[in-house]
Order: structure tokens, then C-alpha cells, then sequence
């Protein structure tokens, strides 16, 4: 594995697949975050299967099999299927997700019988067409690698110089127009843009899976933080990290197609950014439950023996465990938290297994009523 | 200096979504320097009659005057406080930040705020009683912090003319005093500010004119004279749950009925 990733700039083969798939990463993480953002994850799925069709009509006309063009068709038919959402959406009562998933089957099945067309037809220089349907990192050339990172360039220069116009038009849209933006027009460029970070991708990771490069180093970033800024660099560098190993992964193991490989990096980025990443992540949620609560269990009790000695006028005057259990109605834990207390030198247990606050724990218990506001007479319960 | 022109005229205003119109055939007129309170059932088209004026929803029909001009024109002098639901909270954005798109407008394209308008939102969110949070994800403030964070945005739009779409909702009875000191203040400073409201108790107190509203004007001038049980009614159908202070029950043959006609200002 490390070997191969010394290759990488050895390798002039590996280095163009590599350059390619992070570039593709890139410009799908950055672009991706704001479909992710604005609940447009499905659109780039509808895009990506409606490219097909772009793809074998390019190439029926051209008859050439050079990057520009093919991208050009799959962009092409990848507008016609967003705009044949948005109008099905606006115009007849067909929800927006039957409208995609309607657009996403047809587009798709007319790119598999035009490319079943093709294989039959049009002989042998056809051959790598169905490459597009999982990817072939392999068959990247220079020339590809270029004609990707212009154009992906250009679609982060615009992501970048219009920075603040599409935070507004993603965040509220509504705000933005009695401002006097064009939201329309911003929208429709920052469709294009995602339909650019699709298109260029498609030869590498295929026309099925590339959704997954929009959506997946998105969602994994928005994990880790809660500024756009930072959601977006994470995002695109996920994204080229999980390309470079897809890529890399593929390229040296026989038969293995490098869509999937993409994919399944980036799957495993998601994973581990819903189980780790600090606030959102579920183990770092559930860690932070469990001290929270543990604390306040602490808390209380330390606070029912301060009601306990207020009540009694004594801070030292000890009490079973039992008695603090039935104040803090139905807990048995009582005694495991008094042992931690005492601990932290808070409590100290008499000789007949009876408890009371230290001086330190008097202070520490005032402390607390004072902080959240209670006064003992105020609370002493009779549970 | 206040403005010869009144601050805000609808005529003729007519919104449909699909078939059936949503605001039919508005007429309404907003001097300058006041304070006033729309009120009217849950899709009345309260909303739906700011955007309309706003430009964000294209009318059927009807025309809008800012302080006399189109809004294109007058678009600099306005403020707007959208709904708080209108937005997805859990954007990935602090409170300040939300407080600075209240100058792109100014800043124009591309520019991005820099530290003076930096500044701007910290005193507005000051203003607000929201210092402590600038750096708080939106999704952790609570709905009334976030109601707070939305009219701070407004604040630094410096406009003459205010549009709030229920900037007291889930504002707790404190706040919502401050709040409305704030938009008094506002209003000292000659501006004009148009909120919806839906607290029928607090609009006697609050605004100095109210439009009723429901799909069509039902009534607006003055509220001592056209906020009355018999209008009430007919904005809300039916029973109204509700009774001015110092008032008889029910007085129908009381109230009189020539006042659903707008008294001009
Ligand atoms: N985008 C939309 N498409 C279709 N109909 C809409 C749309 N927005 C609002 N409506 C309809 O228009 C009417 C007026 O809506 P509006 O939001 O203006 O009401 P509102 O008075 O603001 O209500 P609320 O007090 O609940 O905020 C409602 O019947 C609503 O269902
Ligand atoms: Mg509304």
C-alpha cells in the first residue's frame, strides 16, 4: 500500500490517474457542499445518470471520443433534465422527488439503449464508452486531467468570487431578493457549477455512482464544523483524499473499477465522521451524555445532603444512602456516586456507613445552589 | 425630514399561487413615521402581502410605491425581517454572520464585509441583547435568540422603511417589551415599520395603525378607530376569542359600520 503510494510520484501513469481523481474530488466536495446545504443531494444524482445519454449522443455525432466534447454532451442533457424537473415541479402537481426519480429513470434508459446501440453499431472505438457507467480512472490521460481541472477551476473561482451571493442564496433565498439579488440567476449559475463538478468526473467514477462525490465528502465535513468556510475546504479535501486512494486502489488491482473504489473511500470517511466527529458524532454524543449526566447525578446528591443539613441546621450531621435514594425518587445509584464523591474529598462516610458533607463539600454544594439559583428551603422535597 | 410621500402604497394588489388568489385586490396606504401592525388569520396572506411588496413573489396585478417610487428605486431605504421558519437553522453559520448579510446589499457584488461592518453587527446584535452569542451556531440559539439575531439583521440595513413578518413570535413577554422599545426608538428616529403581529391583546398598545387582513383588506387606518370587535370579526369569522379591554362584549349594533373604509392620513 505504502508503496504504491510512493509510486504516486514516481509513476507518470498513477500520477495522472491521481491528479485526475483529486481533482475531481475537489471540485465535487466544494460544489457538492452547497447542494448538500440546499437539500439538492438527489438533483446530483439526477444529473449524473441523465449525462449518459449526453455521452452516446456526443459521440454519435463527433465520432471522436476526446474529453470536451463528451462532457459537453453529458452536461448538455444533464440541464435538460434539471430544467425538466424544475418544470414538471412548477407545472403540474408532481412532487419534486417523483419528478426526479421520473427524469433520473428515463434520461438513463435512453443513455443505455443508445450505448447498447453503439456497441452494436458503431464498431470498435466505441468499446470504452461503457466506462462511463462505473468509471475507468485507467484510461485517464493527460489531456483528460487537463480539460478536468480547467474547468474545474473555473467552476471554484466562481464558487469562491461569489462567495457571500451563494451563502445568501442558500441560506435565505427570500432575504437575498428584497436585497435586490438576482436569486434566479444565482441559482441557476450555482446549478450550472454542479452540473460542471459532475461532468467532469463522470469518466473516472461513472455516471452511477458519481452522486455519491457531491453528497458523501459533504456530509462527512458538515460533521466536523459549523462554519461554511471550513465545511467546504474539509469537503474538497476529503474529496481528493478519497479519490487519490480510490484511484490509486483501483489502478493496481486488476478488475477492480474505480467509481466504486471512489465511493467506498469516501463511505468510509462518512462513517467515521457520524461516529467521531466532535459535537455531531454519535460515540462523541453519547460520551458527552454520559458525563453530563453523571455530573448532575453527583450534583444532586451533593445537593440533597446540603438540603438534609440545612433542614437539620448541621452541615456533618450524617445520613444513610437510603435516605438520599428516596429523594431523588427511584434512583439506586446513590451509593456508587456518594463513593465518587468522596473521592473528590466532597463527602466522608462515618463508621455506621452514614454520610456527610466534608467542609469542602459544604462550600462546593453552596456553590452550586448559588449557580443554579436554588435555595434550599425552596426545594427540600418530600418524596 | 420627514418624507412628503407616504412611506409605503399598494393599489390594486392581486397574488395568486395557483387558481384561487391569495390577496385580492389590496388598496393600502402607510404614512411615514408610524408604526403599523397587520393582523389577520393564519394564511390570511399576510406574508404572502410583504413579498408581494418586497418583490420576492410576483403580483397578478397591482402596484407598489416606496416613499413614492418603484421598489427597485427605494430598495436602499427598506428593511426586511423574513419569518422565522422560512430558513433552515441548522445552516452552518454563526449569529454574526447572519447579522452581516444585512449589508450585502450595501457591499454590492463580490466585495465581502470587512471589519468595520464587522463592527455594524456586533452593535446591532448589542442592540438586541445579543452580544454574548455573536459566535453561536444558529441551530443552538433558541427560537426567540434567533427572532432576536433576525431583526439585529435588520437593524444594519439602516433602512427608513421596516417590513417584520412576526419578529415577536416565541420572544418571551420581557423581550418582547424590549424588543418593541427597540422598534419605538425606530420609529423616533423617523422610520417607518410595518409588522405582522398575531398578539390581538398588545396591538392597541403597540402600533399607532393596524391593517386587517384576510385575502382582502378588511379594514386599516388608525387603530382606535378601525381595530373594533364588528372588524375583528370579519377578518376572523365568526367568534373571536377575544375582547378589548374597557369594552362591552358584544356591542354589534354599536360599532359602527362606514368604518371599514380606510381613513386616509
Ligand atoms: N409558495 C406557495 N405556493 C402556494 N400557495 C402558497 C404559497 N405560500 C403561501 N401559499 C398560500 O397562500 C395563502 C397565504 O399564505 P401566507 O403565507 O401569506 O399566510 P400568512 O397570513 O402569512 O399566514 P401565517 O399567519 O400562518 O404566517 C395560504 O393559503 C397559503 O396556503
Ligand atoms: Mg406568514
Amino acid at each position: 500500500m505504502l508503496d504504491l503510494f510512493s509510486q504516486l510520484l514516481t509513476d507518470y501513469t498513477l500520477r495522472t490517474v491521481a491528479l485526475g481523481a483529486a481533482t475531481l474530488g475537489i471540485v465535487g466536495g466544494g460544489l457538492g457542499s452547497y447542494a448538500v446545504l440546499r437539500g439538492q443531494s438527489l438533483l446530483g444524482d439526477a444529473i449524473s445518470h441523465a449525462a449518459l445519454p449526453g455521452i452516446a449522443l456526443a459521440f454519435l455525432i463527433t465520432g471522436s471520443k476526446a474529453p470536451l466534447p463528451l462532457m459537453l454532451g453529458a452536461a448538455a442533457t444533464g440541464i435538460v433534465a434539471t430544467l425538466f424537473i424544475i418544470g414538471v415541479t412548477n407545472t403540474t402537481r408532481v412532487p419534486y422527488d417523483s419528478a426526479l426519480a421520473l427524469a433520473l429513470s428515463a434520461f438513463f434508459g435512453v443513455g443505455l439503449v443508445l450505448l447498447t446501440y453503439l456497441q452494436q453499431h458503431a464498431g470498435a472505438a466505441q468499446a470504452g464508452l461503457d466506462s462511463f457507467l462505473f468509471g475507468q480512472a485507467a484510461a485517464l490521460v493527460e489531456h483528460d486531467v487537463v480539460v478536468m481541472a480547467v474547468l474545474g477551476g473555473i467552476a471554484l473561482l466562481a464558487l469562491l468570487l461569489f462567495w457571500k451571493e451563494f451563502k445568501l442564496l442558500a441560506f435565505d433565498p427570500d432575504f437575498g431578493r428584497s436585497l435586490g439579488f438576482p436569486i434566479r440567476m444565482l441559482d441557476i449559475v450555482l446549478t450550472t457549477l454542479l452540473v460542471v463538478a459532475i461532468v467532469i468526473g463522470l469518466q473516472t467514477v461513472g455516471v452511477v455512482l458519481m452522486s455519491a462525490v457531491i453528497v458523501a465528502p459533504a456530509a462527512a465535513a458538515r460533521q466536523w464544523t459549523d462554519r461554511l468556510s471550513v465545511m467546504v475546504a474539509l469537503a474538497a479535501t476529503f474529496g481528493a483524499l478519497s479519490g487519490v486512494s480510490g484511484a490509486v486502489v483501483s489502478g493496481a488491482t486488476a478488475n477492480l473499477p474505480t467509481g466504486p473504489t471512489i465511493v467506498l473511500c469516501m463511505g468510509t470517511v462518512v462513517i467515521v465522521s457520524l461516529l467521531l466527529a466532535p459535537n455531531r458524532g454519535l460515540l462523541w454524543r453519547w460520551w458527552r451524555q454520559w458525563r453530563t449526566s453523571r455530573r448532575l447525578r453527583q450534583e444532586r446528591v451533593l445537593y440533597d445532603l446540603y438540603t438534609l443539613a440545612a433542614k437539620h441546621g448541621a452541615g456533618d450531621r450524617p445520613h444513610e444512602a437510603a435516605t438520599l435514594d428516596a429523594m431523588v425518587s427511584g434512583s439506586t445509584r446513590t451509593a456508587y456516586v456518594l463513593r465518587r464523591l468522596a473521592e473528590q474529598g466532597l463527602v466522608a462516610e462515618t463508621s455506621d456507613e452514614r454520610w456527610h458533607l466534608t467542609d469542602e463539600g459544604l462550600e462546593e454544594a453552596r456553590r452550586l445552589a448559588d449557580k443554579r439559583n436554588l435555595a434550599p428551603d425552596a426545594t427540600i422535597d418530600d418524596a | 425630514m420627514p418624507d412628503a410621500d407616504p412611506a409605503l402604497t399598494v393599489r390594486d394588489l392581486t397574488v395568486a399561487y395557483n387558481e384561487e388568489p391569495v390577496l385580492w385586490d389590496i388598496d393600502w396606504t402607510v404614512p411615514a413615521g408610524t408604526l403599523t401592525g397587520i393582523v389577520g388569520p393564519n394564511g390570511a396572506g399576510k406574508t404572502t402581502l410583504l413579498q408581494a411588496i418586497l418583490g420576492i413573489e410576483t403580483p397578478a396585478a397591482g402596484q407598489v410605491r416606496i416613499f413614492g417610487q418603484s421598489y427597485e428605486a427605494a430598495r436602499d431605504r427598506v428593511g426586511y425581517v423574513p419569518q422565522r421558519g422560512s430558513v433552515d437553522w441548522d445552516f452552518p453559520t454563526d449569529a454574526l454572520d447572519v447579522v452581516l448579510m444585512g449589508l450585502y446589499g450595501r457591499l454590492g457584488w463580490i466585495r465581502r464585509p470587512g471589519a468595520e461592518e464587522k463592527e455594524e453587527a456586533h452593535a446591532a446584535l448589542e442592540q438586541v441583547g445579543m452580544a454574548d452569542y455573536a459566535d453561536r451556531q444558529i441551530s443552538q440559539l433558541s427560537g426567540g435568540q434567533q427572532q432576536r439575531v433576525f431583526l439585529a439583521r435588520a437593524l444594519v440595513q439602516e433602512a427608513d422603511l421596516y417590513f417584520m413578518d412576526e419578529p415577536l413570535q416565541g420572544v418571551d413577554a420581557t423581550t418582547e417589551r424590549a424588543l418593541f422599545d427597540l422598534l419605538r426608538t425606530l420609529q423616533q428616529r423617523d422610520c417607518t415599520v410595518v409588522a405582522v403581529h398575531h398578539d390581538l391583546q398588545t396591538v392597541p398598545e403597540y402600533f399607532d395603525r393596524v391593517l386587517l387582513l384576510n385575502v382582502r383588506r378588511i379594514a386599516s387606518g388608525p387603530v382606535e378607530e378601525v381595530f373594533t370587535e364588528e372588524n375583528l370579526r370579519r377578518t376572523y369569522g365568526g367568534r373571536v376569542g377575544f375582547l378589548r379591554k374597557n369594552e362591552s362584549p358584544i356591542s354589534d349594533s354599536a360599532s359602527a359600520p362606514n368604518r371599514k373604509e380606510e381613513s386616509r392620513a
